[in-house]
């Protein structure tokens, strides 16, 4: 057979297992639907109506989509450089608290207050990540381990700053302080928003979506983008060719912990529930943002469809504890249809192996 | 600072502590003897998070419907078989990345118990405690060792499981070779992946079993928050013990250790801490020990790196 229908019979077939998988993970998720006393097309129905179908809907479908897509582009330089960061839910949370600090602390007046409290926001996220890479080259404590660790340790530490008056606990005359979160943020540090068809779309949509444009052409075509891949792809040739491992490794780390806390800083500032931190606030955005670098492959292009249909199976969860279904469903349907997108690639690569294999042995 | 000595000398001399210590060291200990094997075999299995709360739900189920402790812990281990066979065939199978099907397990696990659970009715109890003569008598240990409910003493028997099968078995010396150098073990004729499967399936009925005895053996009531990263700090505890088993059971006594301490400083010092800090506690004692110990250990040589035949 020629190559090039080789190939294309290669690509049909990967369609092909894509379409069957997404079917099946949905097939699933209607099964447990239906099992437990839901109706799975008025659960259709009600996320359809969550995520853009209701007036103002897709405004906050893309409100969840851009910080998304912000941690996706990070994860997606880390993994380049062969790291594998999967603490941004930490990196998010401890970047929005970092920000809170600036945002209802300190007053130096608009614009400076956001930049400020955006830039402490990435500076936290860095140097929450900063801790694994610190662990990591000095320590060999694998990257893996202690960004997950470092996931549990930020909610509670953020918790903490939460439960004291001089950190960041709000403080209201008269009432007891059960409730733990921050003030609201200053008005001079928040981010504007557009209104368009009634929809309020959050300024984080056009910057996420430059910064992934940004991150994939860093990547692709600058220098700094080279070295960070030949180190993802092979360490010792890097490393004779005078890329040093500690040195991009850490940059590459402490850079996809800064996105994350951007995302978490921008969050804060375009009103991420009502403009106050708490230890809750990441509300499985870092999770979220992985998943999609992880399911796009790592491309941030590919991540901005990506990330908005994650966003939409988040707002459209919210839709449906009124149809009758819990919520947590959302949690079911992402975790198997990243499985599902994690299959194709897979077999179509262990079909490709065999084939050559095989010909190889026709020929010997 | 005689008071401070003081405190310290109830804290050392306090029986129900070491108690909670050898529960929470327990099912942490179940995590690791399996992750261990799992590690030797080159694969750092992040989803045995996911596998103890399989195996912590299915307990939960089984025991609702049938009231047979050793029944119910068996469903549990098949459950984490069910978890683990995930894990073993989509990354040592497919080649998929191991760490995002790791991630991606947890996840979903957490979301579909936490989506089932009110479908079911579920009511657990604790099962009987039992006092191993003479043993109990032991002043301290021995109530925390030998003075709890029955299946805790499953403890007892898989760490010498893990042990034999990975040191003296010839399963477990290619186990060993393949987290080693997959490529010799190939040539050697052993099928590479498919040890690292069987080392996979092998932690998911440990880690399954754990679940169903941390639920049986100590908190008695189900909750989806009751694994909570124990998991992540059974792994950390192989690190720690420089991927041997004793190191390992040191590592989760440790961090077992910590734990309750969280839970009993309160009340032995009869001084509020903050419940943020003191929640914190665990996973920054995790932290800091590697940050001390890790460095002088040496990894199996290809720890999380795939084999596939023909790539190096």
């Amino acid at each position: 057979m020629s190559a090039t229908s080789t190939a294309k019979r290669d690509r049909i077939e990967l369609i092909a297992l894509y379409v069957v998988t997404i079917v099946a993970a949905f097939v699933i998720a209607a099964i447990l639907v239906n099992t437990s006393g839901g109706s799975w097309s008025k659960a259709v129905e009600a996320m359809v109506n969550g995520a853009f179908k209701n007036p103002g809907r897709w405004g906050e479908t893309l409100r969840r989509a851009a910080p998304l897509l912000i941690v996706a582009a990070g994860s997606a330089i880390a993994a380049k450089a062969g790291i594998i960061n999967i603490g941004q839910e930490g990196q998010v949370l401890i970047g929005a608290t970092g920000a809170a600090f600036i945002m209802t602390k300190i007053h130096p007046g608009s614009p400076l207050m956001l930049i400020l409290g955006v830039l402490l926001g990435m500076l936290a996220g860095a140097a929450w990540a900063g801790i694994s890479a610190l662990l990591y080259y000095w320590r060999r404590v694998p990257v893996v381990l202690s960004t997950l660790l470092l996931v549990y340790l930020s909610s509670q530490i953020t918790g903490y700053t939460m439960t004291r008056k001089f950190l960041l606990l709000e403080v209201i005359e008269g009432s007891p302080t059960k409730i733990q979160n921050s003030a609201k943020t200053a008005v001079d540090s928040r981010l504007g928003i557009m209104h368009i068809f009634g929809n309020n779309v959050p300024l984080t949509v056009p910057i996420a979506i430059i910064f992934a444009v940004g991150v994939a052409y860093m990547l692709a075509h600058s220098v700094w983008g080279f070295r960070l891949k030949m180190l993802g792809l092979n360490p010792r040739t890097a490393q004779r060719a005078g890329v040093s491992h500690v040195r991009f490794g850490t940059m590459a780390l402490l850079t996809s912990g800064a996105a994350a806390g951007l995302a978490g800083s921008l969050m804060l500032a375009t009103g991420e529930s009502n403009y106050r931190a708490s230890s809750g606030f990441a509300a499985s955005v870092g999770w979220d943002g992985l998943l999609v670098a992880l399911v796009a492959r790592n491309n941030p292009y590919a991540s901005i469809p990506v990330a908005l249909a994650f966003a939409c199976l988040h707002t459209g969860s919210n839709f449906l504890a009124a149809a009758g279904v819990e919520s947590v469903l959302v949690d079911v349907i992402r975790g198997l249809l990243v499985l599902a997108l994690f299959i194709p690639p897979a077999v179509s690569e262990l079909r490709k192996k065999r084939r050559v294999l095989a010909t190889l042995t026709e020929r010997a | 600072m005689l008071a401070f000595l003081g405190s310290f000398g109830d804290i050392l001399a306090n029986g129900p502590l070491y108690q909670s210590t050898f529960r929470l060291a327990a099912i942490l200990v179940f995590a690791a003897a399996g992750e261990w094997v799992a590690e030797r075999a080159g694969t750092i299995n992040i989803s045995v998070e996911a596998m103890l709360l399989g195996g912590h739900f299915a307990t939960a189920i089984a025991y609702t419907q049938t009231s047979n402790f050793a029944f119910s812990l068996f469903v549990g281990a098949i459950a984490g078989i069910f978890v683990s066979s995930f894990q073993a065939y989509l990354s040592h199978y497919l080649n998929a990345d191991q760490f995002g099907i790791g991630l991606t397990l947890n996840i979903l696990l957490l979301g579909l118990v936490a989506f089932l659970e009110p479908n079911f009715d579920l009511s657990t109890k604790l099962a009987g405690e039992v006092k191993v003569p003479l043993l109990y008598d032991i002043p301290i240990l021995g109530p925390a060792m030998f003075g709890q409910r029955w299946p805790m003493y499953l403890v007892y028997a898989v760490v010498p499981l893990s042990w034999w099968l990975l040191m003296r078995t010839k399963w477990g010396l290619e186990v060993r070779a393949v987290g080693e150098d997959p490529q010799a073990a190939d040539v050697t004729g052993i099928h590479v992946n498919a040890r690292r499967r069987h080392a996979i399936l092998y932690t998911g009925f440990i880690a399954g079993l754990g679940g169903g005895v941390y639920l049986l053996g100590q908190v008695g009531r189900f909750e989806s928050g009751n694994i909570g990263g124990k998991g992540i700090i059974a792994i950390a505890a192989v690190i720690f013990g420089g991927w041997t088993l004793r190191g390992a059971v040191a590592g989760c006594i440790l961090f077992g250790y910590v734990d309750a301490l969280r839970l009993n400083l309160p009340n032995i010092v009869g001084h509020d801490f903050n419940a943020q800090l003191l929640a914190a506690l665990p996973f920054l004692a995790t932290i800091v020990v590697m940050l001390i110990f890790a460095k002088h250990t040496r990894q199996p040589a290809s720890l999380a790196r795939p084999f596939i035949r023909g790539l190096k």
